[in-house]
């Protein structure tokens, strides 16, 4: 059973947006919202400066307080592939995932008043495909795969790299992992 | 729209008949893709090539039901890779913009009111040939001139020389990259090419100097450029501003601007001094050392340390490292080089610190170009004009390409001789040429003004005649020939049919033709017709082309030097000029000398400007995948100056420059990210064009505050980094 996961390796990332645009089209995301971002960050005084560019999206939780929290039992974790979803029919847009997410990676589809998120881009992955932002990714920043296949390229970035999850200490037990600066010392 | 049909009434309206398909054709995308993913429609992919930028990605097109719902990029492509950048991503923005010229439109107010007709394409295309004609019969044919960008050149610029005028001008070379590739040229034999042919992916070590990869986003360049950076390539940045690459830097030297030539220099100074040379190489390839190292002695470290305000121990430092990792070293001679009118002399710079590391031909370095080609077609000859051309002006070293603002003071003063049409086709001049009330004062001496263009920029709103071309979804184009590591050829193919009335730029130019009585020169029925015959004559498979997109010819790559493939160099001497013959022949110096330019005065700053990632020129700023992503340019202050001139972040500003003109307003980005000296706008925003709904009067247009510009004496391009401006705060924001 694949247990499917994202790593960003922000060394790589140079903030093209060619994800977030691509996100939007494959999955027809509503003008002004988004299901994935890219983050600058900026600190230090000229001209001592260091920069860290992040791409964020939904952290397909194994500790996922989004589903936690739904009132309906719209929002689960898929059991076959680990990826945190949503049945839409069963959505009533009370905005409790949106509130109860740390991540910041729900909205709300205003037009149709179902809660949206990031999928993993699932139909794609179910075709054999990367999910879109991954393939468009000019850096090759983004890598997707699957946990469980020590050959994955997901396993061998987080295995040759450093990583390091956003705000581990909310318990998400999030499958997004980033790779900041350094690999593993030689 | 989509909640009010079910399933089956879907399935009835799609059922074959031309009314169902042109219904589902209006169907919105989410319906289309919903659709898709429940197996009732199926999706189909179409290869072409992408025109948001020139880089000319390859493209497979999705689309379901006569619908373009997604770009993506075609594996097969040199270019992409299978990969799209943003804009390439949000391409189909630019078809769907309701914002499109759609059918076309004369003038009926003064020129440049922006009061329209609607006419017939036949009444609009008599009306341009009949000016055309009388513009011939009066003046002479050379009086007509033709400014240009893109693929539509490939039509516009054989109508033009077949009418009788060689006069061309593409902002692409005296507003963008012509210093540098007559910089190269002077010293190699020939340019860098485009896609430039720098081995990022292999480099040890990258310099970029003001290049801003990753915000300027060239697609298979930002590929290399991180893979690059991932295999550990040490990266040194040189900019004012802590760019994105800045960012990623090993390195950053935070330069002091218009002195970048004194950096160039004290580096070649210390590879020279300290004897760190590719010696085998400059001896086997290379003339002019001595002469070189003579001129050279001046621009010690120190001297220049004053100069950049950059550390002379840093300078040392960084000319050490490149001479460590050469030759697998790339000093990227950038794209857009004109700044302070010596940027021939500082790509010439470049081009000589690469020769010293002896990168040229090397891998990590500048690789060469295939010497692969398609045999040339025979077509018609062009007649020739009665007059010389007046388009390279007094420049001894301008381009093919045509020296735009050459061409404007002739159509102001009338001398050589008057100039009283112009053709604008694919460029927004208004946006892309410095000093817009020349460009005003010229338009107003016309006695005629049409534009082929897609969209109504400004430039556009100003003409007698707008013809609409259809987006790059909507036509064929010339093949596109790609020499790079390989000899490469790409199809561009209608996606879809054309939207509104507009029409394809090769259908205008040949109707043209037609009625300015040049019929001959486009024998063929449509431009399908003409790439075949082509593709036959190059032995290229057109049915195979049309399925990839794009073919690589396989055995034409041999990117490196090796002792059996050995570089020719095209300069006078067959060798690297370190000292170039050619400049001092016509009375320049041989070697690159420092000038010093004049620096702000207290209380203003140095308007610099560059790319935003989603953005190209002023041509996508209303593109409403886009605008989305950044709708408004923001003018970058140092954090510190904000301080003492009391703005806030996010404050409205307005900037004045030294010659009295003010942008719109425009928010301050309050930042570290940038120097003191300077202030930094993304180029192409501020449009005055109202049809533009998205883009009318958003942010600030560089353009419109570069009245000054100094003018490059080797090949008359445009430096446009000489302009400074005051900080104006705006009233209390509503």
């Amino acid at each position: 059973m694949p247990k499917y996961a994202m790593v960003i390796d922000q060394r790589r990332c140079v903030a093209c947006m060619a994800c977030v645009v691509a996100c939007k089209k494959e999955n027809d995301v509503p003008l002004g919202d988004f299901r994935t971002r890219v983050v600058e960050k900026t600190e230090g005084t000229f001209p001592q400066l260091r920069m860290e560019l992040r791409s964020e999206l939904c952290n397909h939780c194994d500790n996922p307080p989004c589903v936690y929290n739904c009132p309906t039992g719209a929002s689960y974790k898929n059991k076959d592939n680990g990826m945190v979803l949503l049945k839409k029919y069963r959505c009533v847009g009370c905005k409790s995932c949106v509130a109860a997410c740390p991540y910041d990676a729900r909205y709300i589809n205003e037009e149709k008043g179902f809660a949206d998120k990031c999928t993993f881009c699932e139909h794609r992955v179910k075709e054999g495909k990367e999910p879109a932002c991954v393939a468009t990714c000019i850096g090759k920043s983004r890598i997707f795969g699957d946990l469980e296949d020590p050959k994955s390229a997901v396993s061998i970035a987080l295995r040759e790299n450093h990583s390091e999850v956003l705000l581990a200490s909310a318990g998400t037990k999030p499958r997004v992992f980033y790779i900041k600066k350094y690999g593993k010392p030689e | 729209m989509t909640k009010t049909i079910s399933r089956r009434s879907f399935l009835k309206i799609t059922g074959g008949t031309t009314a169902g398909l042109s219904l589902a054709a209006t169907l919105p995308d989410r319906f289309l893709l919903w659709a898709e993913e429940q197996g009732m429609l199926k999706a189909t992919y179409t290869p072409t090539f992408c025109e948001i930028c020139f880089w000319k990605c390859g493209v497979m097109a999705k689309t379901i039901n006569g619908r373009v719902v997604k770009l993506e990029g075609n594996l097969a492509h040199a270019g992409s890779r299978g990969k799209l950048c943003g804009r390439g991503n949000g391409g189909a923005g630019l078809l769907y913009d309701p914002n499109r010229l759609k059918t076309p439109l004369i003038n009926v107010g003064a020129r440049g009111e922006g009061k329209y007709r609607k006419a017939s394409w036949d009444e609009a295309l008599n009306v341009v040939a009949e000016k055309m004609t009388k513009i011939k019969e009066k003046y002479g044919p050379e009086s007509m001139a033709l400014f240009t960008h893109g693929t539509p050149t490939d039509h516009f610029l054989p109508l033009i020389q077949a009418y009788g005028s060689q006069n061309v001008g593409m902002p692409s070379f005296a507003q963008c990259r012509g210093p540098r590739d007559v910089g190269l040229e002077l010293t190699f034999g020939e340019g860098i090419g485009s896609p430039e042919r720098v081995d990022l992916a292999n480099s040890k070590v990258v310099v970029l100097l003001g290049s801003h990869l990753g915000e300027n986003m060239h697609n298979s360049q930002v590929q290399d450029f991180c893979d690059g950076i991932a295999r550990g390539a040490k990266l040194v940045v040189v900019d004012p501003r802590f760019s994105v690459a800045a960012g990623k830097a090993h390195t950053w030297l935070p330069i002091r601007p218009a002195t970048d030539l004194a950096l160039i220099l004290a580096w070649i100074n210390v590879i020279v001094s300290e004897g760190l040379y590719d010696k085998a190489y400059i001896d086997s390839y290379a003339v002019g050392f001595n002469e070189l190292a003579a001129a050279v002695k001046e621009y010690t470290p120190d001297w220049a340390a004053v100069e950049t305000d950059i550390p002379a121990g840093k300078i040392i430092e960084t000319a050490r490292l490149m001479a460590k990792n050469a030759p697998a070293v790339c000093v990227h001679p950038g794209r857009h080089a004109t700044w302070h009118g010596d940027d021939v002399q500082r790509s010439r710079a470049i081009g000589i610190l690469a020769a010293l590391l002896g990168s040229w031909g090397r891998e990590g370095g500048l690789y060469l170009a295939t010497t692969a080609s398609f045999p040339k077609g025979e077509s018609k000859p062009f007649p020739t004009p009665a007059r010389d051309a007046l388009n390279l002006g007094p420049y001894p070293f301008a381009g093919g390409e045509g020296v735009t603002q050459v061409i404007r003071s002739a159509t102001i003063t009338g001398n050589p001789y008057p100039i009283k049409g112009w053709m604008v086709t694919g460029t927004n001049l208004m946006k892309a040429v410095p000093n817009q009330k020349e460009t005003i004062e010229a338009i107003k001496k016309l006695d005629l003004l049409v534009v082929v263009d897609v969209m109504p920029f400004d430039t556009a709103m100003m003409a007698d005649v707008i013809l609409p071309e259809c987006s790059y979804l909507e036509r064929h184009d010339a093949l596109a020939v790609g020499k790079g590591k390989s000899l490469t050829v790409s199809l561009r193919q209608p996606v879809v049919e054309p939207r509104f009335e507009s029409k394809p730029g090769w259908w205008i130019a040949k109707e043209l033709g037609k009625r300015l009585g040049l019929a001959e020169y486009f024998p063929w029925n449509t431009l399908e017709d003409k790439i075949k015959s082509q593709c036959a004559a190059w032995g290229v498979n057109y049915n195979e082309l049309k399925q990839k997109g794009s073919l690589t010819v396989p055995n034409t790559s041999n990117p490196y030097i090796t002792p059996l493939n050995q570089p020719t160099f095209k300069t006078k001497s067959g060798k690297i000029e370190l000292a170039s013959s050619e400049l001092k022949e016509k009375g320049f110096d041989a070697v690159p000398r420092y000038t010093k330019h004049p620096q702000p005065p207290a209380g203003e700053f140095r308007l610099i400007y560059g790319r935003s990632a989603v953005h190209t020129f002023s041509r996508t700023t209303n593109n409403p995948e886009l605008n989305e992503l950044y709708s408004e340019n923001e003018v970058w202050l140092n954090a510190k100056k904000a301080a003492e001139l009391g703005i806030s972040n996010g404050a409205k500003v307005r900037l004045e420059n030294q010659d009295g003109a003010v942008s719109n307003a425009v928010r301050a980005k309050v930042t570290e990210r940038i120097r003191e000296d300077c202030v930094y706008l993304v180029h192409g925003f501020g449009t005055n064009s109202k049809e533009l709904s998205r883009a009318f009067a958003r942010g600030a247009d560089d353009q419109g505050l570069i009245t000054r510009f100094a003018v490059d004496p080797i090949c008359g391009s445009t430096g446009m980094r000489v302009n400074f401006v005051r900080i104006k705060k705006e009233g209390l924001d509503a």
